[in-house]
């Protein structure tokens, strides 16, 4: 053993880690740990990467599925496409990077989640993110959604994968804590899909990739505790990205995956070679030896623990054939790469690393996998919310001037001043781009597209965690359904605040059961995801923000539909009544803005009745009966009508139902509902009450630039897209 | 035909455009690394968008530095015809095949959208000789550093020489007008013997079947049009 000082439990306390930890991990090693050996046990013990607050319940969701191959554990979620073709895919966060440096954290939030999924074997085809910032006019606002577009858009635009979706949204929640959490989809054959578990005794563990420099040391533990004031402070432990190396590491890991040389393969991401080390080896119930001196570096006089918890980007481990060492050299040696063989597989359970000729850690691998603590946290019985009363949301205005209103605002506006900023053509299969439903990309050289969207509604969680919970999902459902393609799995990323603090705690409780339910129902199994606790800046928690990223497929792209109304068509809408099940105005967009009356019971969230209006559409899809369709949601049923107008550049002509109010009917949220614009009215309605799906005939879609509504009031569909386009730019 | 994809490190639209040109010639191209030194002969190089060598330095600027370049200008000297887009395009002008200089767009911001393109009457380039110069093309651009200058002599030395080729053009449409603040509206140039062009759109990304419009094909068909004469 190395003569480095044995460390006490205030080092561990300064690593987050409680009395009990501390002591758990000198029971575990048999003695006291040194700086090198407690770095990986905080970092893999951190909330980030051991998610001790949250497994319990993570454990409740379903993760099986006819399609899925591969569900939560690896890096990716696999499901199944048919014919061969596997798509991998994930969520990820990098909340507190990019709030201390927008450009940085979210460019290797970009990054870092890519690798996960070619890791696995896939070409990523697509990238889609979840944007929270602050209040729109909050002094820093500006600043960051700037840094984070342009972060976002550096590293997919140059490596080369289109970043075709997401959302945006604003609320002062998150004036100290931004939430980026990104997504990437790939692309594999089903039986070429490559998994982090080492095997073979004796055989060479590589690294390869970028150098290793002090970048993102311990940055797994700065994402597992709570913000302050002085966080800009902690600049230095952000990490920086290379688009252009993570470029050339996924063609060279792509090319040698190809060549069968790889057995077994992890990016170096959160707790870097920590992380990627420790989990090859407990994967495979083996042990690894690591000698750092021959880890490339980029700076002099790294010590172990330095180089154990950089988080360098671009990086990765790999245990590979022995024969075909040489023929991977030469891949990376074409593509200009680091290829390092710094260690071997061995069989005896420990993580072994040798410094300067001296062992500078010598621990067991299963304490820090299997032993790692896990958390039932208080958590509490949940109030029943009541609904805001209508007559207090609704205001003396016209129907027009709250939709000016709506639209204008950030919560609604365009967000093409951030997409436009984001290369959403390349590898040229995109279909659907940003500004619709969801996203519909092409699976190379197939007529089969696969259509990704992100959602969730913060403002709902909020108030009711379950019901929020069930509305990610079926938000996400609704947008894959509208252009045509059946939903098949979800990835999450769970953003809360402390939860330690037992109603952050329930939050994440109630918001996780919602979405057990919704994902059973809808048959939509989680197959991958990422928590993030601590959102919190001194004291204050962000308001809770479960994103469900969704994917779904269509066996032929020509039969999807978009959200651009053709003229001459009849307007239905699907799922509702114009009764009961219409005008939830209660914490909608309309009572934030018009009525400034935040909160109240959120719209409920009826899974049955989603099911089977999903059902509905995808029938009408593939009657050929649908000419164009949009889920209503944010903002209401207007609102979505006139999204579908700027789209398809035509007008519109409405009726208002006789009974029941205007402002409720036209900017109410209520779930499960669809405008649909068909050739086929009379068909539709036929089918509507075989099925037993409540409908309302809506209007015509004209060519006409103009939107008019029955009670005479008319508005110009140029004024209309002039006040959604400049929704952003004037804050921007 | 004979038509080469050069494939530098960073490039990123190098599979998109060998499926344009398989699409419409019916033949795989080439695909060659920039550490090749020769070239066999060609009736066509492509130089295709991304961002070679990360665009560190200046785009376009490492890669006109790669061994495959010198084979590229032998190619070029002999009246060769070469086709760069976007980064390519970057290429070709940090190669002095091509004049004038691309600046970050006017913004200071990545654009990806659709532009209208009008082709200018007066050019002189051989490989867009088929297109009618009536019809304007839609095809989308994204790029962080497009917008085309040149100094006042230079300016009007290719104007009257025919070497603007492509310029955004005004329609009713969004996509109208100049996205990048190019001086004159330039989207694409070609050399003094019209065979070498460059452009910042993208035409293999307007493909139709599936893409908003299939005027690229129509473009990139008129280039293959033109070295089979």
């Amino acid at each position: 053993m190395s003569n480095e000082p044995l460390m006490k439990f205030e080092n561990a306390a300064s690593m987050g880690l409680s009395k009990e930890e501390w002591l758990d991990i000198s029971k575990h090693i048999g003695r006291l740990p040194n700086l090198c050996e407690l770095g990986i046990f905080s970092a893999m013990w951190s909330e980030h990467c051991s998610y001790k607050s949250s497994k319990k319940w993570l454990r409740t969701l379903p993760t099986e599925g006819k399609c899925v191959i591969q569900g939560p554990g690896e890096n990716a979620g696999i499901i199944d496409i048919g014919d061969g073709l596997a798509v991998i895919f994930k969520i990820e966060s990098h909340n507190h990077p990019s709030f201390i440096e927008p450009y940085q954290g979210a460019a290797t939030g970009v990054g870092g989640i890519i690798r996960d999924v070619f890791t696995m074997g896939a070409r990523p085809i697509a990238l889609l993110n979840a944007l929270r910032f602050g209040q729109i006019d909050y002094e820093k606002t500006p600043h960051l959604v700037s840094g984070v577009t342009s972060g976002i858009g550096s590293y997919g635009n140059c490596i080369g994968i289109p970043t075709v979706g997401g959302e945006v949204e604003f609320d002062s929640s998150y004036n100290g804590n931004i939430l980026v959490n990104a997504m990437a989809v790939g692309i594999a054959h089903s039986d070429r899909i490559f998994y982090s578990a080492a095997s073979g005794n004796g055989n060479p563990v590589i690294y390869v990739g970028a150098k290793t420099g002090r970048d993102g040391i311990h940055g797994a533990t700065m994402a597992s505790t709570e913000f302050n004031v002085e966080a800009e402070s902690k600049r230095p432990t952000v990490q920086v990205g290379d688009p252009f190396t993570g470029k050339l590491l996924m063609e060279a890991c792509l090319e040698l995956m190809a060549a069968n040389a790889v057995i077994a393969i992890q990016d170096m991401g959160a707790a870097g070679l920590t992380s990627s080390s420790v989990e090859m080896a407990a994967k495979g119930g083996l042990g690894m030896e690591i000698n750092l001196d021959l880890v490339p570096v980029r700076e002099a006089n790294m010590s172990a623990y330095e180089i154990m918890l950089s988080e360098s980007q671009e990086r990765m481990l790999m245990v590979i054939e022995p024969s075909q060492a040489e023929i991977a050299r030469q891949i990376f040696s074409k593509w200009d790469l680091d290829f390092m063989p710094i260690g071997l597989v061995t069989e005896t359970n420990r993580l072994v690393l040798r410094k300067d000729g001296k062992i500078a850690c010598d621990i067991p691998l299963e304490p820090l996998v299997k032993n790692a603590p896990e958390y039932d946290r208080p958590h509490l019985t949940p109030k029943i919310q009541t609904k805001t009363n209508i007559k207090d949301i609704i205001k003396d205005i016209s129907i027009l001037d709250a939709l000016r209103i709506l639209i204008g605002s950030e919560d609604l506006c365009s967000r093409r001043w951030v997409f436009e900023q984001y290369d959403s053509h390349v590898m040229a299969d995109t279909i659907i781009g940003p500004g619709g439903d969801s996203a519909l990309i092409r699976v190379h050289g197939t007529q089969k597209a696969i259509a990704l969207t992100t959602d969730c509604t913060p403002r709902y969680v909020e108030i009711d965690p379950y019901i929020g919970g069930k509305q990610a999902v079926v938000e996400a459902y609704r947008n894959i359904i509208a252009v045509g393609a059946k939903p098949l799995a979800v990835t999450n990323n769970l953003n809360f605040g402390n939860p330690e603090k037992p109603e952050i705690m329930t939050q994440l409780v109630q918001s996780i059961t919602g979405m057990k339910d919704a994902c059973n129902q809808l048959s939509t199994p989680v197959v991958s995801g990422n928590v993030s606790l601590y959102n919190e800046t001194d004291g204050k928690a962000i308001k809770p923000c479960p994103v469900i990223g969704m994917v779904g497929i269509i066996d032929d792209w020509r039969n999807a539909g978009t959200i651009a109304l053709p003229a001459n068509t009849d307007l239905v809408i699907l799922g509702q009544d114009g009764n009961v099940n219409s005008g939830w105005l209660s914490n909608s967009i309309y009572a934030k803005k018009i009525a400034k009356k935040f909160g109240g019971a959120p719209p409920p969230v009826d899974l049955n009745t989603e099911l089977k209006c999903g059902k509905f559409i995808l029938d009408c899809y593939s009657n050929k009966l649908i000419e164009a369709a949009h889920d209503i949601s944010d903002g209401g049923l207007l609102v979505a009508l006139t999204e579908m107008m700027i789209a398809g550049k035509n007008g519109a002509e409405i009726k208002l139902p006789i009974n029941i109010n205007s402002h409720s009917w036209c900017f109410g949220e209520n779930q499960s509902s669809y405008i649909v614009a068909t050739n086929e009215f009379n068909e539709i309605a036929r089918r509507s009450k075989n099925s037993q799906i409540p409908y309302i005939y809506l209007g015509r879609a004209i060519a006409a630039q103009e939107l008019k509504i029955s009670n005479g009031d008319i508005i110009s569909l140029n004024e209309l897209e002039e006040i959604y386009n400049s929704g952003l730019t004037k804050y921007l | 035909m004979r038509i080469a994809v050069i494939v530098f490190p960073g490039s990123n639209c190098d599979r998109d455009m060998l499926v344009a040109v398989e699409k419409i010639t019916g033949r795989r191209p080439a695909l060659i690394w920039h550490k090749q030194s020769n070239l066999d002969p060609i009736d066509l190089a492509i130089l295709p968008g991304g961002f070679s060598f990360g665009d560190y330095l200046r785009c376009g600027a490492l890669a006109a530095r790669s061994p495959i370049m010198s084979a590229l200008h032998d190619h070029a000297a002999r009246g060769g015809s070469i086709l760069g887009v976007c980064n390519g395009f970057q290429i070709l002008i940090e190669s002095s095949l091509l004049p004038g200089f691309l600046l970050r767009n006017k913004e200071l911001k990545f654009i990806c959208k659709q532009t209208t393109l009008a082709l200018n009457a007066e050019s002189n380039c051989k490989l867009l000789a088929s297109l009618d110069s009536k019809k304007t093309l839609k095809i989308p651009v994204a790029h962080n550093e497009g917008s085309f200058f040149a100094d006042t002599e230079t300016l009007s030395k290719i104007e009257n020489n025919g070497q603007v080729v492509l310029r955004y053009t005004s329609d009713t449409s969004a996509y109208s007008g100049n996205p990048n603040g190019s001086l004159n509206d330039i989207a694409g140039v070609c050399s003094s013997n019209g065979k070498i062009l460059g452009m910042m759109p993208h035409p293999e990304r307007a493909m139709g079947a599936g893409h908003e419009s299939s005027d690229g094909e129509k473009l990139l068909r008129s280039v293959f049009e033109a070295i089979i004469k």
